[in-house]
């Protein structure tokens, strides 16, 4: 990163149609191996971009990056017009102090594969736990908050139990409603639907379905489903060794792919099923 | 002399040394408990010199004799300046001590906590500080809850070094006892009992309690 010459890099975005989420040439290697290289991708407000791609292209880790648990080594990543990952000082891009990195991160939030639900805590009480201790909202005020999510997500019902009595599904579903009571402008799913049996996948996507259709989040999802990629994107890219190798409207990269690796991609996904 | 006798003689002296004993566990239990809790996060700390300061710590404390330390707390650390009366020097010695075996317990006990419990505290933007003490500390605590049974025992039988200070617990008044009368089966016999009934129906079942009710709050019983 310090060899880098940070003044091609702006230090806000300006102009009209500034995107929610843009990754300018951002590079993550661990030791020798280059995960991602030279990523560049604008995910605009209210927009639904899914990844796909072959196990170990890199798509976990573009959502790792944003939601600032991987440290990037090059580029700059910027939400909402402001660097995420650096900060300015004397007029260049230094990187970003915990400070700036915990203002910026409260605008991302983020489902895991494997839910991650706090286990001491009832399913309110993990809605809960964001905003009273870090934004500060009243215990009655984020109850009513996290009791709205819940019901929005289907489990209003088990709001009082832990997460060890919850099936898969039900446990998914209590992690949006989660990540949702931060108010956050991006939402990442990170394969959010394969840890779970075949029978409960679809309570799971439906939730999702019902933020698309509220148009008012910007999301970035990784999956492995394609039928509900080629459902719900506004966006599809598909990654291949740490670069974006194609990317388009689904209907374009389901229907017409031109790269010979998407069309291998998508015929080894459609044989296996 | 009948052993009743010999209780009746003798049982009020032992009655006392136990108090002192029970006294000495529990303040060498507090002890240790606040030295593994700061040690061991030290030890989980990415300052060097912090981490750093915590290993040496661990490392003279588990790696000497429990009664050489008693004996530096009370008969050396006076020539440079700090004095304890023998009943202070006596728990906070083996409350330093077996603090050092709670620091890896308690370090331990943190790292076996799921990665995925950090990330997601992280996403939900907790600082460091809340992200240990609302999400880490409770899991790590229900983890290290039945090895610390074991060393709360170690404590116990610990105690009874601070004897040799002439703190007055109940193994030194049995070796009083012991030098007047020559009753050793009887009074060594007697604290033996002592020891083991209050290791066993008391520390033991009261420790399982507390884990019983660790599992269940934090919901996996
Ligand atoms: N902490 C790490 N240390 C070293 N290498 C890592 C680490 N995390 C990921 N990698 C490597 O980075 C590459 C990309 O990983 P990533 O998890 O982003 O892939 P993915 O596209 O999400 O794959 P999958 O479909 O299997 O989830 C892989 O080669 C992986 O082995
Ligand atoms: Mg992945």
């Amino acid at each position: 990163m310090t060899t880098e010459d940070m003044s091609q890099y702006p230090l806000r975005l300006e102009g009209d149609n500034i995107p929610m989420v843009r990754f300018a040439n951002v590079r993550k290697s661990y030791g020798a191996l280059t995960v991602l290289d030279h990523l560049n991708l604008d995910i605009d407000m209210g927009e639904m971009v899914t990844i796909i791609g072959p196990s170990g292209s890199g798509k976990t880790t573009v959502l790792r990056m944003l939601m600032t648990l991987e440290t990037i080594n090059g580029g700059v990543i910027y939400v909402d017009g402001e660097p995420l990952t650096h900060m300015e000082k004397n007029g260049v891009l230094v990187p970003a102090n915990p400070a700036h990195i915990r203002r910026i991160r409260s605008k991302i939030g983020m489902c895991f594969q494997h839910f991650n639900l706090f286990p001491h805590m009832t399913a309110l009480q993990n809605c809960m736990e964001g905003p009273v201790q870090v934004l500060g909202m009243s215990k009655k005020e984020a109850e009513e908050r996290s009791l709205e999510l819940l019901d929005m997500v289907g489990m209003a019902d088990k709001a009082n139990q832990y997460p060890s009595r919850l099936s898969g599904g039900q446990q998914q579903r209590v992690a949006i409603a989660r990540a949702l009571a931060m108010r956050p402008k991006v939402m990442l799913f990170d394969e959010v639907t394969s840890a779970l049996d075949p029978e409960v996948i679809g309570e799971v996507t439906n939730v999702i379905r019902k933020l698309v259709d509220a148009h008012s989040l910007t999301m970035l999802m990784v999956t492995h489903q394609m039928g509900f990629a080629r459902d719900i994107s506004d966006r599809v890219c598909f990654f291949h060794s740490g670069v974006i190798a194609e990317q388009g409207s689904p209907a374009e990269l389901f229907g017409n792919p031109q790269n010979e690796r998407t069309k291998q991609f998508l015929n080894a996904v459609l044989e296996s099923n | 002399m009948s052993y009743i006798e010999f209780l009746q003689d003798y049982g009020g002296r032992m009655v006392d040394g136990s108090l002192i004993t029970l006294v000495q566990f529990v303040l060498a239990t507090v002890v240790s408990v606040l030295v593994a809790l700061t040690f061991g996060l030290m030890r989980l700390a990415s300052n060097p010199a912090v981490k750093g300061f915590a290993t040496v710590y661990v490392e003279i404390f588990r790696g000497t004799s429990l009664l050489v330390q008693l004996f530096w707390i009370f008969f050396v650390l006076p020539l440079f300046g700090i004095t304890m009366d023998k009943f202070t020097a006596g728990f906070i010695a083996v409350g330093l001590n077996m603090g050092a075996y709670g620091a890896e317990l308690v370090r331990g006990a943190i790292l076996a906590v799921p990665k995925g419990q950090w990330e997601a505290a992280k996403a939900i933007n907790m600082t460091p500080a809340q992200r240990m003490r609302r999400i880490i500390l409770p899991q790590a605590l229900v983890i290290m809850l039945p090895p610390w049974g074991n060393l709360v025992i170690e404590i116990l039988k610990g105690t009874a070094l601070v004897a040799l200070i002439s703190v007055t617990d109940l193994m030194f008044q049995a070796r009083q006892i012991n030098i007047s009368t020559f009753l050793s089966v009887q009074t060594f016999g007697t604290a033996l009992i002592i020891y083991y009934v209050f290791a066993r129906f008391c520390v033991t079942p009261f420790m399982r309690a507390v884990e019983r009710r660790m599992a269940f709050k934090i919901g996996r019983a």
